[in-house]
Formats: C-alpha cells, structure tokens, sequence
C-alpha cells in the first residue's frame, strides 16, 4: 500500500528544484565551516606528505591504521547506490523512487574519498602513479596483477566509471527540465548537459533501457567491488584473523548494512533540510527500516561465523589474536570494551530501534539508529584490521599495540565533512531527488479495492 | 629446492644453542648497512628497528628461569608471501635465492610488511639522519634509504657482490670459499658473531658447511621433523614459506624441572 497524494508535475518540479532556484539562508555558512574542516585536513596531509609518515600513530607492527579503516568504511558506503537504485528497480519495488538518486551520489562521492585514504597512507604518494596505472612500457614493468592492491583500483575505477554513468542517465530528464527553468550561462550549461532531450517516446525509451542494462551490468561489480576489498585482508597469508575465506561475503553484507543507513540518515537530513516531506514520506523510512532488519541480521550471521571459524581451527596464533579481541588485555585499549560496544550499537540497538512500526516511522528514532550503525561499522572494520597486525604470528617478543594520533583522527573526520560538502554542492547544482522518478511513480499509480478498502497500488505491464 | 640453473643459492644456519643473545649482530648490522641510530624517541614511538634482532623469551617461573635467545631476520623464503603482494614489483626473488627489495621502486604501501610472517622488514616513518660526524662512517656500498619505504636485511649482498668482483678478476668463474679466503662474502652479522652461531654459505657448492643441515630438514619437512638426524628446523615451518635460514634447536642440558630434554 502506497501512502501519500499524488501531485501535480508543475508542483512536483516547483517543490524539488526549489534547491536549486533558491539559496537556503544556512547553506553557504554551514558549506564554508565543512570547507574549513576539509581545508584543515588538507594541510595536515601537506605536512605528512612533507614530513613523513612519522606524524601519524603507525608503528613497526601495526601498520595499517585508521587511513586503512576509513577507505574500507567508506567503501562500504559506496554499496548503498546500487543496493536501492539497481536491485531495488529490478525488483521494482516502488518504495524507492525518491531515495535512488540520492544513494547514487552518495556511492560516487564516498568511492572519490575512500581512494584518496589508501593513497595518502602509502609512504610515497606522489609515486602512486607507478601503482594504479602501467608507467614503463619500454622496460616491461607492470603492476603486480598478482596483489590484491592492484585488484583494487582496477575494481573501484570500474565502479566508480559505473555509477557516474548510471547517475548521468538518470540525470538526463531533469536537466531538460532545468535548462528550460534557468537562464544566463547556468542555462547554457544544462543545455549542454541535457543533450538534446525533448522528452519524446523514443528517448525515454533509450533512457529506461539504458537503467535497466546499466543497472543488471552494476550488479556483478557491486558484489565484486567490496569482495576485492576484503581480499586486501583475506588475502593476508601472514596475519591470522586477516585470513578467512568469509571475508568477501561478510564485508559485502556489512557494507549494504552501512550504506543504507547513511542514505536513510542523508535522506531525514534532506527532507529536513530543504522540507520534502511529500517526497520522502515515512512510508520510505519505514521501508528501509525493514530492508535494513534483514541486512543487519544477515550481516550479524557473518560477523559470528568469522569469528567462530577463526576460533573453530583452535590454532595457537589464531586464538592469540581472538584473546586480543574478546579477553581484557594487558594492552592499554581493551579491545574486548569495545567489541561489546560496537556489536551493541551495530546490530541490537538498530534492530531493536528499527522492530515496532511506530519506530520506524520516527525520524529521530531512525536517524539515531542509523548513526549508530555507521559509528559500529567504523569500528567493526578498526576492531577487524587492528588486533590482527598487533598480535600477528606466535612470535610474542614482536606483539605491539597502535594508538592512532591527531592528525589520522583529524583527516579521518574530515572526510566525513567533505562527503557531506559535495553532496550539499551537489543539491545546489542538480535535482537530488529525481524527478522523472517520481512522476514516473505517480502515473502509474491506480486506486483498487479490494473487499471494502480501497488502496493504492502500481500496475505495470512490463 | 635449489634450482640448478641458479650458480648461487645464498641460505644461513643459526645455532641457537651457540647463540648467547650479545646482540653484536645486530651492531654489526646496524654498521653495515647505514641503518638509522635507534634513539629513546624511535624506542618511545615503537619504530625502533634493526634487520637482524634477538628475540629474547623467558622460560619458566622465578626462581627457575631461562632466557632464550633467537636471532631473527629476514629469512629469504622461497615462497615468500611478501613477494606477490608488492603492486610495484619493489620486493622480488633474484636468480641467487635472496629476497630483493628495490628502494626506488617502493611506494610504501607496507602490504608486504603485514604480509611477512617473521616481521622482519622496516618502514621508514621519518628520514633517516645520523649525528653530522658519523655520516662519515656510512658504508659507501649501501644506499641510505629515504622515509616512506620498506627496507630489510638482504644477506649484506654488497659483500657478496665484491667478493664476485674479485673473483671475477682474478681470473676465477665462481665465488666458494677456495676462491675468496676465509669467507669474507659474509653477511656483517656471521663475521661479527662471537660464537659462531651464524653460518653462511651457498647451497649450490657440495662443499658448504651449511648444505647438510638444509639436506636434512629438506628431506623430512614438515611432520617429517621428528626423523631429522640434525637438530634442523625452520621458523613458522608450517607456512611453507620455505626460508633459507634453518635453526639449530638448543640442546638443554639442565633441563627446567618438568621439562624435557631439547
């Protein structure tokens, strides 16, 4: 059953560009104060790069820190876009309309900044080139295809070619729409945008069928993209809990879970923020809500079974690093503290929050909910990469712990300001919930009775 | 197994029973190769770091303890698993067996740091500097590394590299122990140990002291160990990443009360 009215075009367009026609009063101070942040986080890799690597917490055994654990936590963000744009338009769930713009943005600015971590964490950035891409066609060096660190780009710049497509396209109609609403040079470059669209049948025909290709053709590298990424880790021979074949499902899951919180949390904050609330209606929260109880659970299952398959083998330096995780060390972080912590406020609160309908329907209740699965999934992949490095292998006389520094706690809270940055930009230029969607939405919507009620539901041919 | 079209196969043997744990080793090392002075801020920062180290263990309760010495460095594996992780090709085998890492070449990734069992290869998180005096006293045959990359022992290949040079022009086709005297190819740490604990050698000359000790722990690997006729093994041997440094067990011949023999 579908809740709401359906609108007129003329208000649906008057009522979503209203972002980018006007200036909100707030949106330049609160811009500036993230630029800051983002700005302060950039001297700070200027003076790493300067001076070395020696300003972070990194030591001879625990080498990758929180640089390491923010690109997989932004990784997993990125799965969000294409877990409510491509499998949910192949299910046709209707639900989704308003939220699939907003979680494809989401994927391209969290996979721009989860590349910049591993980058500005190798000692040597400005030879990064020798890495990502072949450099030396005369002497025949190419990357190692063997290392999972090549594997990566590979994977992500492939995902991320994707999804600015896949995000193009949609944004096709809605240009249209715009350049016939603007004037001066904003005009002229939504003409240049719009690409000639005139809204005819054969267009709009090319454009479904394009979503529809893109979207099946995004599924394979959604499920591979984060897959490579858990194999930086289970590839890992040498560091026991690092090497589980569980990883690549496991963090597939984990990154569903987190990234469609982060689209519920930015979706609250947009209604809010530029009121859209014939848009994005509780019955869309709610939704996710039941869509993220199953992703929670399913991804609840996977944390158990990595740890009982790490624990199962009974290996000596496996149940070292379990000791580390799970017992109260002798270390000054306790790990086994924030274990409880971060599967609490991952998994039990959420689901607990997200169980009665009336929750789910309560914005505050849900965003808190949702910010509390994405600071548990931060620290589930710290809790994840950290203790295997600190206890690596039976040789006790190297074990050592890591204490991150301020300038790691500093970029790492700058990204979150430059993601939230580009995508209040990004409302500012282009429609952040598609249009076209939404009328799409509502013409095929009917009224039809069944026994006494009459309810609202989508027919479709196709 | 050494492969016969290698003229080299450079392996190591460490006595831990001659090992009296004196670190004179690891000077040496630290002489040899330019590697930083390890001040009370790299100690306080844990990077403090030396390519070859004893590892010291306790054994027993007090009154009755022992202390264990192992020198540990890099132990040049065969299948090394640090070696397919590196995007760059930085740390690769060379045709004698040793295990290379191209300074100019790493990015400083430190995949293969966590990829290496024995945590034996070093970042550098700052510029190396010495006191303006001693830069004088760098050995002129070893880069000094920058900050940002990963470096670790490489079998003082250096000397191996002179004593090929030598051979090579006094006419010779093969560097052994009859053409270069007294094993001055030795890696700093086997020349400095005081107690002969560490022995170098090439496995591809039969007449190598160390070729026996590797023979045997080749013929029974793995669960095979209890047949061995030496007291032979390899770290972390159930890895196979095949090192080319065997340990000598320490035959202990006031055993603790409640343990063993060796």
């Amino acid at each position: 059953m579908q809740e709401g009215k359906v609108l007129p075009a003329a208000q649906i367009n008057r009522d979503l560009l209203r972002s980018i026609l006007e200036t909100p009063r707030w949106f330049w101070p609160v811009v500036s104060l993230l630029g800051l942040i983002v700005l302060a986080a950039s001297i700070t890799v200027g003076i790493m790069i300067n001076t070395g690597l020696g300003i972070t917490g990194l030591n001879y055994k625990v080498v990758w820190g929180f640089f390491i654990t923010n690109f997989v936590f932004w990784i997993g963000i990125s799965h969000a876009g294409v877990m409510l744009s491509a499998i949910l338009r192949l299910a046709k769930a209707e639900w989704r309309r308003p939220a699939t713009r907003a979680a494809e943005v989401l994927t391209i600015f969290s996979l721009m900044t989860a590349m910049i971590m591993p980058i500005i964490h190798t000692g040597r950035p400005w030879r990064i080139l020798y890495w990502a891409f072949p450099y030396d066609f005369a002497r025949g060096i190419w990357p190692n295809i063997r290392t999972p660190l090549v594997w990566d780009p590979s994977a992500i710049l492939t995902y991320l070619t994707s999804s600015t497509l896949f995000v193009i396209i949609a944004l096709v109609p809605d240009f249209a729409v715009l350049r016939d609403r603007t004037t001066g040079w904003p005009k002229l470059v939504y003409t240049l945008l719009a690409m000639g669209w005139e809204g005819n049948p054969r267009q709009w025909k090319l454009q479904i069928i394009a979503g529809v290709l893109l979207s099946a053709l995004i599924l394979p590298v959604f499920v591979s993209v984060h897959s490579i990424v858990s194999w930086d880790f289970g590839m890992a021979v040498a560091i026991k809990s690092w090497h589980s074949t569980v990883f690549a499902p496991y963090f597939v899951v984990g990154a569903v879970h987190s990234g469609v919180s982060a689209v519920v949390f930015a979706m609250i904050l947009l209604r809010w923020a530029y009121g859209w609330q014939d848009y994005i209606r509780h019955e869309h929260i709610d939704a996710l809500g039941r869509l993220l109880i199953v992703v929670a659970t399913g991804w609840f299952y996977f944390l158990v079974m990595e740890i009982i398959f790490g624990i199962y083998g009974l290996e000596g330096d496996e149940l070292a690093v379990r000791a580390l995780q799970f017992l109260p060390g002798d270390y000054g972080v306790a790990y086994n503290v924030w274990m409880i912590i971060f599967v609490g406020i991952t998994y039990f609160l959420p689901v607990i929050l997200w169980l009665p309908k009336a929750w789910r329907r309560n914005l505050w209740i849900m965003s808190a909910a949702c910010i509390s699965v994405n600071v548990g999934m931060w620290l589930e992949r710290y809790l994840l990469f950290v203790p295997g490095q600190a206890n690596k292998q039976f040789q006790t006389f190297t074990w050592n712990d890591y204490l991150p520094q301020w300038p790691e706690a500093l970029i790492v809270g700058a990204t979150f300001a430059f993601v939230s940055m580009l995508m209040l930009l990004f409302s500012r230029v282009f429609p952040l919930v598609p249009l076209y969607d939404i009328k799409e939405g509502d013409i095929l919507r009917t009224e039809m009775q069944v026994g006494r009620r009459t309810l609202t539901a989508t027919f479709r041919e196709d | 197994m050494p492969n016969a079209q290698f003229e080299h196969k450079w392996g190591m043997v460490a006595d831990l029973d001659k090992c009296t744990g004196c670190q004179a080793c690891v000077i040496a090392c630290q002489a040899e190769n330019n590697i930083p002075i390890n001040t009370k801020d790299y100690f306080l920062q844990r990077r403090a770091y030396e390519w070859i180290r004893i590892e010291r263990y306790w054994e027993g309760e007090y009154p009755n303890v022992k202390a264990r010495f192992m020198p540990v460095l890099c132990q040049h594996c065969e299948n090394a698993p640090c070696e397919p992780v590196c995007p760059v090709f930085a740390t690769y085998h060379n045709e004698e067996g040793l295990n290379v890492q191209v300074y100019n070449r790493c990015v400083g990734t430190r995949y293969c740091i966590n990829n290496c069992p024995y945590q034996v290869r070093m970042f550098n998180y700052w510029h190396p500097n010495w006191p303006a005096r001693m830069e004088n006293q760098l050995n002129p045959d070893v880069t000094v590394r920058t900050r940002g990359i990963t470096e670790k022992c490489t079998f003082c290949v250096q000397r191996i590299r002179r004593g090929e040079l030598k051979v090579e022009s006094q006419g010779g086709n093969r560097l052994n122990d009859e053409t270069i005297a007294g094993g001055n190819y030795d890696p700093a740490c086997v020349q400095a140990c005081p107690t002969n604990a560490l022995m170098f050698g090439d496995l591809m000359d039969p007449n190598a002291a160390i070729k026996p000790y590797f023979d045997d722990v080749n013929a029974h690997p793995g669960h095979g160990e209890h047949d061995r006729e030496t007291r032979g093994y390899r770290l972390l041997e159930e890895m196979n990443t095949r090192p080319s440094v065997i340990y000598l067990k320490k035959v202990d011949q006031y055993p603790l009360p409640g343990k063993g023999g060796h």
